[in-house]
């Protein structure tokens, strides 16, 4: 097939309007990306042909991906994932050594075309990394052995499906279950029963059983599950949706992973329970573009759920129970894990955050009520709806009944996932994982809590330490310097650029982390720091600008003799960099000598 | 007696009809909440984040915010001042604005609200971001420079003109206005001197060409009354002449 007649196949219109594709935009962008490693300006402008849209405006969604581009990436376009727990397993020396070996700066395609290394936001492959994405398949468990190997496959354009299947394999790692992993239930959801429970009865008592099981969302906000289901179902519209955010970017978080690779069924009865409560007939899965390699086996368990009567019409028999889950990819923004930036994207859009109000239980993806849940609460209340209040009640606490899956990784022996019951402290998660000599976790990922050891005391709950499951340790050798000045970039990375507070001020406050972390910055920075995270958390329009800060503000109270080593002692030191400024004449004179340098330090 | 519903601001009784942001019942009633990306003749955007209040211990945009009877809307307390002018101090910051040498001085809304605030200095470190002016409209120049991504303009072709010129590229940091045509050139765009977005830029980036100074600096629309009593710019016929209200 020619470029024309590849890209002609991709954008095969459904036949229907413009404004009725348009949602489908990232979709097309993603599959272009895939096959050409660009975005060619040929598909742009059959694009806006056809949705017809400006070419402008599929560069502004093209530009706000990482992983979509106008200039084509190598023929294997790797990323390294770019989390402090790949960093402690070594993959910025790993980094190095590919670029090395195959010749190659990150972010510069290699001049014959052949390869392109950059680095990505986590990848979620923490407990088994360090992790990188070669044309979108996951390769885990890099080690010295496994670069050179692969610059080998490169050198002689082995093609990726004929490299060795151990590179791509990716481990469960389920290292304690409870009652949502257990082995004894784990036939109940997927078989539909969740869905029967809702024919036995009508669709209000199904509801009342979620609200009175106390279920809270699963991806770390703990809005009442229930209440949403209801909110949504009263809104009045022309139709419901249901989404499962599966975008799980959130540094350190893998659970959504090991849920959607070998608990699919039970997550897609969940939404399936879902819209047979509030009235909806199309859903849909929300994958984040890192885990585009689940895409294949989750479409087949969704054609099995289709052929064993369970989703798409009449289900089990049922007039008017017609639903079916399709599913979208994401495209490496980890905003789009605020629910409105996901309906955004949903729709083909650059995933800026909605004004709220409203909420998306009224006005959702396309403006109709939606509900937005992540994927471990969905699988949650298939199980309620099956075994009832009483059954996910047993565990947890009165505030945060049930369990919560974690992603464990960092210094540790036994990275995974560990189901507990909710009220479970940190010193029992640092026990069993084997931890030894820990200085601090980082909970709820990036935009969470850095608790010092001293603190392990304290519980994991909606109540006391709320999380999504990331749980990150740090032992006594690790600088969390490191981590803070990781996060930093990571936000200015990943901020949308809608509001001034995050978009300048992250970047202003990346600047004064990156000055102390180079034993530039005075007490003065400290303020600073300080000034600016707290406008970021008050003057932020979502909740990826209030929490940008967090580590930050954290470091500042929790380690504060960490900062102190590294201030200066004088009032003031400028942001300027008299020697750093000299390295651009450097590199052009090809000087490096001591008299290109100006002594900056006493 | 009246028994229309109403909040406090500061103190004074502010009334609001159903549907009203704080922002629209405000300036309704002929008060002020200092604000850049707000137009009331668009739907509103939150982005710019100016018109930050505090609302019973939280901070929100008055812009995007229901209003609700009862509420008590903190505008001039120094907290919220301070976190303004820190905003207005990041926009300065984060753009090339050089005041002295910029055609909208005395009638640019950044810079009257910067006054208002009491904002002195930039404060943080500059970005001096390299950006470009695009002089290729026969009428208009756009210098990005002066860009403060407000995105009225994105609005205004998009809603009014119908011509969607204009859009957003780029993410975080590097968001950045761009035009919709097969260079990026404004020449090369449907854009003309008379749409609506050609007139609703709060900043010096969207300017009529063939005319400069004609009221000197001094004389303009804010360096006569300040921004809370005038109100927007864009509300003004040919305000950077000066001579909207003689």
């Amino acid at each position: 097939m020619t470029h024309d007649e590849v890209i002609q196949s991709i954008i095969a219109s459904a036949g229907t309007s413009p404004e009725a594709e348009r949602p489908r935009l990232l979709q097309y962008l993603c599959e272009i990306q895939q096959q050409f490693s660009h975005i060619p300006g040929a598909a742009i402008t059959r694009l806006a042909a056809l949705l017809q849209m400006p070419e402008s405006e599929i560069y502004g969604v093209i530009s706000f991906y990482s992983f979509l581009h106008e200039q084509a990436r190598g023929k294997y376009d790797i990323l390294l994932s770019d989390s402090i727990t790949d960093h402690m397993l070594g993959s910025r020396i790993l980094l190095q050594l590919l670029c090395n070996r195959l010749g190659v700066e990150p972010g510069i395609p290699r001049a014959d075309g052949r390869v392109s290394v950059d680095t990505t936001s986590c990848t979620g492959i923490c407990d088994q990394g360090p992790a990188m994405l070669v044309n979108g398949r996951v390769v885990s468990q890099l080690s010295d052995r496994r670069i050179e190997h692969i610059c080998a496959l490169i050198e002689t354009a082995t093609d990726v499906s004929q490299w060795p299947a151990e590179f791509f394999l990716v481990e469960d790692n389920i290292r304690r279950r409870d009652l949502l992993l257990s082995e004894e239930t784990a036939a109940i959801t997927p078989d539909g029963s969740a869905l029967r429970a809702l024919l036995d009865t009508d669709g209000n008592s199904v509801l009342e059983v979620i609200e009175n099981s106390g279920l809270r969302g699963r991806g770390g906000a703990g809005f009442r599950t229930g209440m949403k289901w209801r909110f949504c179902k009263q809104a009045q519209a022309d139709t419901h949706y249901v989404v499962c955010n599966a975008d799980e970017g959130e540094p350190g978080t893998f659970k959504d992973r090991v849920l959607l690779n070998s608990y699919a069924d039970s997550v897609f009865e969940g939404m399936t329970l879902c819209a047979g409560i509030i009235g909806a007939h199309r859903g849909y899965l929300y994958l984040r573009g890192e885990y585009r390699y689940l895409l294949e086996p989750l479409h087949a368990v969704l054609q099995q759920r289709r052929d064993n009567g369970l989703l798409g019409q009449r289900i089990l028999g049922k007039d008017g129970f017609d639903f079916d889950i399709e599913i979208h990819l994401g495209a490496g923004a980890y905003i789009c894990g605020e629910e409105s930036s996901l309906i955004e994207s949903l729709e083909g859009k650059r995933g800026i955050p909605r004004i709220r109000p409203p909420f998306p239980v009224t006005h959702g993806y396309l403006n109709q009520p939606t509900v937005v849940n992540n994927v471990e609460t969905f699988m949650a209340a298939a199980k309620i709806a099956a075994l009832g209040a009483d059954w996910f009640c047993q565990a947890g606490t009165p505030e945060s009944t049930g369990t919560k899956l974690l992603s464990v990784c960092g210094d540790c022996e036994r990275p995974g996932i560990y189901e507990y019951p909710f009220g479970v402290s940190i010193k029992q998660v640092l026990e069993d994982c084997g931890a030894v000599d820990t200085q601090a976790v980082q909970i709820a990922g990036a935009a969470g809590t850095t608790l010092p050891v001293s603190d392990s005391g304290r519980r994991l709950a909606f109540e006391d330490v709320a999380t999504g499951g990331s749980f990150m340790v740090f032992n006594r050798n690790r600088n969390p310097l490191d981590m803070v000045q990781n996060f930093a970039h990571f936000f200015v990375h990943e901020s949308c650029g809608f509001c001034t507070p995050c978009r300048v001020g992250g970047s202003l406050l990346k600047d004064l982390v990156d000055k102390l972390v180079n034993g530039h910055a005075t007490q003065y920075d400290v303020a600073e720091m300080e000034n600016i995270s707290m406008l970021m958390k008050n003057a932020s329009h979502c909740g990826l600008g209030t929490t940008a800060p967090n580590p930050v503000l954290d470091l500042l109270k929790r380690f504060p003799k960490v900062v102190e080593k590294r201030l200066v002692h004088s009032g003031y030191e400028p942001a300027f960099d008299l020697d750093a400024a000299l390295q651009e004449a450097r590199d052009i004179s090809g000087r490096d000598d001591a008299g290109a340098h100006i002594e900056t330090r006493i | 007696m009246s028994d229309a519903k109403t909040f406090s601001l500061d103190g004074v009784a502010i009334e609001f009809s159903d549907g009203d942001t704080i922002m629209d019942a405000v300036l309704k009633a002929g008060a002020y909440i200092p604000h850049l990306c707000h137009n009331p003749e668009f739907s509103p955007h939150g982005s710019c984040r100016v018109c930050v209040v505090n609302v019973s211990g939280r901070q929100v945009a008055a812009c995007t915010q229901p209003a609700a009877e009862g509420l008590e809307v903190d505008n001039s307390s120094d907290a919220i001042v301070e976190e303004r002018r820190n905003l207005l101090q990041m926009l300065f910051v984060e753009g090339n604005h050089v005041c002295p040498g910029c055609e909208k001085s005395g009638a640019c809304q950044l810079q009257a609200v910067a006054y208002y605030t009491g904002m002195l200095s930039p404060h943080y470190t500059h970005f001096f971001p390299q950006r470009s002016v695009d002089a290729s409209h026969p009428d208009t120049a756009i210098d990005f420079n002066r860009c403060i991504l407000c995105e009225l303009c994105v609005r205004a072709s998009r809603d009014v003109d119908h011509k969607n010129v204009f859009s957003i590229s780029g993410r975080g940091i590097g968001s950045h206005l761009v035009i919709n045509s097969p260079g990026g050139k404004l020449g090369d765009s449907t854009f003309s001197a008379t749409d609506k977005a050609a007139h609703v830029c709060p900043v010096g980036a969207i300017l009529p060409k063939h005319r400069g100074y004609e009221q000197p600096i001094g004389k303009r629309l804010y360096d006569r009354q300040p921004v809370s009593i005038v109100g927007d710019v864009a509300t003004h016929e040919s305000s950077d002449q000066g001579d909207s209200h003689d």
